[in-house]
């Protein structure tokens, strides 16, 4: 018998072994499934499986009416519908070659905002409660509520909003809506200072998302993820700015940018997006001119044959819609450029060689929703 | 007042040697008797106060953020653990088919008698300690790092990953901090001279240890949150991450019993820290023992506090701080005790 003496390496190894993240898992987001290859608390390994949500919404959309398409548009990021609405509307609106009333274009951009707004306080607080923070999740759900609230003033829903039509809003503000935003917008910025002192400054937090799940520029370009997290990176790469849709070429505002696309930075950039949102909305308010809400669209929807991609910056990146018309009242095919997928695809390239519990940060901090991945 | 517990004490003592006389029984029964009334005293103190905490660190957690909490059942939701007990009587006892069966049902046992055991050490009010050991201390320490083993036994026993890597946690955790939480009390014990209770409280009849020992209590605040297993050293249970760690199998009643472990444990190391550092059941007006409820309860307030601010840390931050700070810095004060009671031994 031979004894062969054992390598450092050798000794320190331990059995590798698999475990199933999700389906139905605490901090997944939705049914999402990560299969983690781990050795001890490492993980070696991460494979996304994702599908579980399928409802087939592009399948969907070929036996609808360019108008019936709207309502599926909320069921895609459901954090998010506003902006889901926007970008489908404006798609149409390219394809169909109409304008649109100046109050419906505020409109818009005061919702479109509003909800990201909302949106970005649902990603602070589910990271927060995934570093296990559990008040910072009830701070930023408190605020959020006051957005839903106004959202559902406008347009009776709260989460499902469909809101938007082609060629235009489905109806105008309530009398009492801006004064309240007024009275929000300036009760906003004392929450955010609430979540810097509670999170942002937070030892733990900066130690647990310093240098974690960081993601360099070229890696995030390969991936095609954009957004805040393409941002985090270092990029200031904001479509409302680079190019500009509807009217965002009239506001002033400024695009924050992370230095290590860590996860720090992509908590970081959320909060300072609010910010800006803020000021985006308060322009609109001071602007806002009286009119219409919708300029003369016909029922029927026929577009000419023909093809159209029109892309907004949605709360977590890059939202395209890809539209094919064959002249008929329903579209021949709508295909759906969702952010979160893009996000989600270099999770595992993140993630590999951090802990178990980094996984779970870094899973929350390049905020997914399933609604969006799966379709 | 003061007395009142002692009195019923000495009640229930003249009443058992009547019994031992009445039933020709050897005089070294009734000493048994009165142990088997000293424990059943305990259990209902741990088991009513892990039932008023329930409800505590529910409504303290709802204050913190901006909620109401239990709101539904009595004045205030005031019976909603009584509620939840219930409930959870109710509940079908799940063994995984998998589990290592008896591993599995004995970790539920055990886990509970550890915390039930050091109780037996602890001063709920001038002379009112159910067994005043002359290593009072050294008891507790020992009892209180077994249970351990029954957080292993179901991890383990409960044949699943997500439980095996909660209590590969709580070992590496509670046996990393369970140093730097003795050299804290090393620095207190050094000061009294003794490792007896009586003697510990005796000696902060005219200043509390907290005023000597700062840096000990600071020590002994960080270290007993992580041997709670309570935020923000909560990872054997990190529901992000690893669902329930060890409990993750457990339903019913056996999940009760670690959950009334868990707070048995807070109980407890809150009574040890106020005792320590905080002049135990000594205080003006009040009776010593309301003092030492009201001492324990701040304690209890603080540690919950603390669970609902803070994020969790990571592991590997989670042993840096242990091994690279806490023991050296404990260290450091004992160093410093040492040579400080060496200079003003009038102490």
């Amino acid at each position: 018998m031979v004894f062969k003496r054992k390598t450092e390496d050798e000794v320190l190894q331990t059995e590798r072994y698999q475990i199933n993240l999700g389906p139905q898992h605490p901090s997944t987001h939705g049914v999402y499934q990560a299969i983690l290859t781990l050795d001890g608390e490492t993980v070696i390994d991460v494979e996304n499986v994702i599908g579980y949500l399928h409802r087939g919404i592009e399948k969907l959309a070929e036996d609808r009416t360019y108008t019936q398409i709207i309502p599926y548009t909320d069921r895609l990021d459901y954090i998010a519908a506003m902006l889901n609405n926007l970008g489908y509307v404006q798609t149409v609106e390219k394809l169909l070659d109409i304008e649109i009333p100046e109050r419906a274009e505020y409109l818009r951009v005061i919702m479109a905002e509003l909800q990201r707004i909302a949106s970005h306080m649902v990603f602070i607080g589910s990271f927060a409660i995934d570093i296990a923070s559990i008040t910072g999740w009830m701070y930023n759900f408190r605020d959020r509520e006051k957005i839903l609230d106004l959202l559902e003033m406008t347009c009776g829903s709260r989460i499902t909003t469909s809101y938007m039509r082609i060629g235009g809003v489905a109806e105008d503000i309530p009398a009492d809506f801006i004064p309240i935003l007024e009275r929000v917008l300036r009760e906003l910025p004392e929450g955010l200072e609430e979540y810097d002192e509670l999170l942002t400054g937070n030892e733990i937090l900066i130690g647990r998302t310093k240098g974690v799940g960081v993601i360099d520029i070229d890696t995030a370009l390969d991936y095609g993820i954009g957004g805040p997290n393409l941002r985090a990176c270092g990029l200031p790469f904001d479509l409302r700015k680079v190019r500009p849709y509807g009217i965002y070429d009239r506001f002033d505002f400024e695009v924050p940018t992370g230095e290590n696309g860590d996860s720090f930075d992509r908590f970081k950039i959320r909060l300072d997006e609010i910010r800006q949102s803020i000021r985006i909305i308060e322009q609109a308010i001071d602007n806002i001119p009286e009119g219409s809400v919708k300029s003369k669209v016909p029922r029927n929807i026929k577009p000419n044959a023909g093809e159209v991609y029109h892309q907004i910056e949605g709360a977590r990146g890059i939202l395209g819609y890809y539209l094919v018309s064959d002249g008929s009242t329903k579209p021949y095919r709508l295909h759906i450029h969702s952010p979160s997928l893009m996000s989600l695809g270099v999770f595992p390239e993140m993630t590999k060689g951090e802990l178990i519990q980094d996984a779970v940060v870094n899973l929350a901090s390049i905020d997914i929703v399933l609604g969006e991945i799966d379709r | 007042m003061e007395s009142l517990f002692i009195n019923i004490g000495n009640l229930c003592r003249e009443k058992v040697v009547e019994l031992t006389e009445v039933l020709n029984l050897p005089e070294a029964f009734a000493g048994y008797f009165m142990v088997l009334i000293y424990a059943i005293a305990i259990l209902t103190f741990v088991l009513l106060n892990a039932i008023v905490l329930v409800y505590l660190e529910r409504k303290i957690a709802a204050y913190l953020q901006q909620r109401l909490g239990p709101n539904r059942v009595g004045p205030r939701g005031i019976l909603q653990s009584l509620a939840d007990v219930v409930k959870l009587l109710g509940k079908e006892d799940i063994i995984p088919r998998a589990a290592d069966k008896w591993i599995f049902r004995l970790a539920a046992v055990l886990v509970i008698v550890p915390t039930v055991m050091v109780y037996a050490v602890i001063p709920f009010g001038k002379d009112m300690i159910a067994v005043d050991l002359n290593i009072g201390i050294f008891y507790f320490i020992a009892i209180s790092s077994t249970a351990t083993i029954a957080l292993l036994m179901a991890g383990w026993g409960s044949n699943n990953k997500y439980s095996l890597l909660g209590s590969m946690r709580v070992v590496a955790q509670m046996v990393s901090y369970e140093i730097p939480l003795v050299f804290s009390m090393l620095g207190v014990i050094m000061i009294a001279g003794s490792l007896q209770m009586s003697d510990i409280v005796a000696a902060q009849k005219d200043m509390w240890f907290i005023v000597f020992q700062p840096v000990a209590f600071l020590i002994f605040i960080i270290a007993a949150t992580a041997e709670l297993n309570r935020g923000p050293f909560d990872l054997p249970e990190g529901e992000q991450e690893i669902i329930a760690g060890p409990f993750t199998e457990y339903s019913g009643m056996r999940y009760a019993l670690f959950f009334t472990a868990e707070y048995a444990n807070l109980i407890s190391t809150s009574a040890i820290a106020a005792t320590l550092f905080l002049g135990g059941p000594s205080g003006p007006w009040l009776p010593s023992w309301m003092w030492f409820l009201i001492k324990v309860y701040a304690m209890i307030l603080f540690f919950m506090w603390i669970r609902w601010t803070i994020p969790r840390i990571r592991i590997d931050h989670l042993m840096k701080l242990n091994w690279k700070f806490l023991v050296p810095l404990s260290l450091v004060n004992i160093f410093v005790t040492g040579v400080a009671l060496k200079l003003f031994s009038g102490w």
